[in-house]
């Protein structure tokens, strides 16, 4: 499972990088299994650490995404609208959903061996 | 504690994702949804599906018992003949849908849904009481079901049997052949609207005949695409187009219901009054635009008056969009109606459309 060091982690599963970007992990898209839709916010919307900014669905279950931190949102993913797969395909990279301007505090960010150890336990 | 079937340990090792369904372990996918769903559609899979329970229907009055017991007419099917049929509550209700074989005369085969096992059981055997003639066996634990489906199934079978597969007719079987040299019956059958048999082997046999069937290539399916194929065919799941409160006539599924050549089967005469006062819901199928319906989400009116609720919701691989089915009010079932699905918090576009979703293309 591909957990990189460089990211940061939340306990729910998604990842957040020193630009504000955030995703979904490897784990995360691969227990979902193959996504078909996702339901992304608006930009400029604001967001309070831990608050559901959206979903992703795959073809049998959906799943909430919540903010790792307080921010705005400055900017979406759009091509995740017609090309979904693509949190399958490259979670940490063209499957990234948003980018948020964090403005007060964040959820527990968990390092990536933290993060290693909470997936190994579920 | 979960069931298993004697294929489940061969689904873990395989890595597939598993999940409780009808009481049993079961494996919801191995390599992706999409790509086990496109494998069928155009090419071949196999599906692991011994939860099924089968029950023996045997003695000179099982014909006119099942006949009563059903809603369809298995006293009219030719041995080695199947049919598809709805068992109702005397309300009109469905306990279940299921398959009937007739193996004889007087012996037919009852193929149920793994998760009403134990309704349908007391229910059959209650009724079986009052006829002296009747004998009902319980040959679910011994009994396994392997189905290959899809547009290649009879070819890539070939090898293994030396029944000319494409003899079989649609909705028939042959009894006690051998497949890869185990015993089996061989029936033209499947939930997928595709072509395809369903294997009938004993429970101690069954791993031996996957492994043969994984040494052909053929890849395995698991629920996740048996669900979405069976969507898109329009074949309806108990528990959700058909319950205690849905009858076969609003699922769409009155074409199984005879109302001649048996006097009072269960439910015959709610269900008449039903078809007598016209329908009051139908289930209807439906196309979505900007989310994916799920089971109960409910569905509105382009005014936004409530018309009903979803009752099967899911991404169509083929269609490459969401699609559901939906049972509604009456008055707004028609095709080409405009309706809003509620989603989560937002109001989704939907329109309702002909099924099935997917025909499979004549050969």
């Amino acid at each position: 499972m591909n957990i990189p060091e460089i990211l940061k982690y939340t306990r729910d599963h998604e990842w957040l990088d020193d630009k504000g970007t955030v995703g979904i992990t490897d784990y995360a898209q691969e227990s979902l299994g193959d996504v078909v839709f996702v339901e992304l916010p608006a930009i400029g919307q604001t967001l309070k650490a831990g608050e559901s900014f959206g979903v992703v669905e795959s073809v049998k279950s959906v799943s909430d995404l919540y903010s790792p931190a307080d921010g705005t949102v400055v900017a979406v993913n759009e091509a995740l609208s017609t090309t979904p797969e693509l949190i399958n395909q490259d979670p940490y990279g063209q499957g990234w959903i948003i980018r948020i301007e964090i403005t007060g505090q964040t959820e527990e960010l968990l390092d990536s061996q933290a993060y290693q150890q909470q997936v190994e336990g579920e | 504690m979960l069931k298993q079937t004697p294929l489940t340990g061969w689904h873990r090792q395989h890595g597939a994702k598993m999940m409780e369904f009808g009481g049993y372990d079961m494996p919801v996918e191995y390599t992706g949804i999409i790509q086990e769903h496109e494998a069928v559609r155009t090419q071949v899979g196999m599906f692991d599906v011994s939860h099924m329970a089968e029950f023996l229907v045997e003695g000179a009055g099982a014909a006119e018992f099942l006949d009563k017991l059903v809603t369809n007419l298995p006293s009219h099917l030719t041995v080695g003949q199947a049919l598809y049929t709805p068992m109702c509550y005397p309300h009109g209700g469905t306990v279940d849908d299921l398959l009937i074989y007739r193996k004889s005369p007087d012996h037919f085969m009852m193929v149920v849904n793994a998760g009403n096992y134990a309704k349908d059981w007391e229910w059959v055997t209650q009724h079986a009481a009052s006829f002296t003639n009747v004998r009902v066996v319980d040959i679910s634990q011994q009994t396994a079901l392997i189905a290959v489906q899809g547009p290649q199934a009879l070819e890539r079978l070939a090898p293994l049997t030396t029944i000319p597969l494409g003899d079989i007719s649609y909705y028939h079987a042959v009894f006690d052949q051998k497949v890869a040299g185990l015993p089996a019956h061989i029936s033209r059958t499947g939930y997928t609207g595709e072509d395809g048999l369903e294997l009938y082997v004993d429970a101690e046999h069954a791993l031996a005949l996957w492994e043969r069937l994984a040494e052909l290539g053929i890849p395995p399916i698991g629920l996740g695409a048996r669900d979405t194929l069976r969507l898109e065919a329009r074949l309806p799941l108990y528990g959700h187009e058909l319950t205690e409160d849905i009858s076969p006539l609003e699922a769409g599924v009155g074409m199984f219901v005879k109302w001649e050549g048996h006097s009072d089967f269960i439910g015959k005469d709610a269900l008449a009054a039903q078809k007598a006062k016209g329908l009051q819901r139908k289930v209807v199928g439906l196309e979505l635009n900007g989310g994916i319906a799920r089971s109960g989400y409910l569905v509105f009116t382009a005014e936004h008056e409530l018309a009903g609720y979803v009752t099967s919701g899911s991404y169509s691989p083929t269609l490459k969009k969401p699609i559901a089915l939906a049972l509604l009010d009456s008055s707004y079932a028609t095709i080409g109606q405009e309706f809003l699905v509620e989603v989560r918090h937002r109001k989704v576009q939907a329109k309702s459309v002909k099924t099935p979703f997917y025909r499979r293309p004549p050969r």
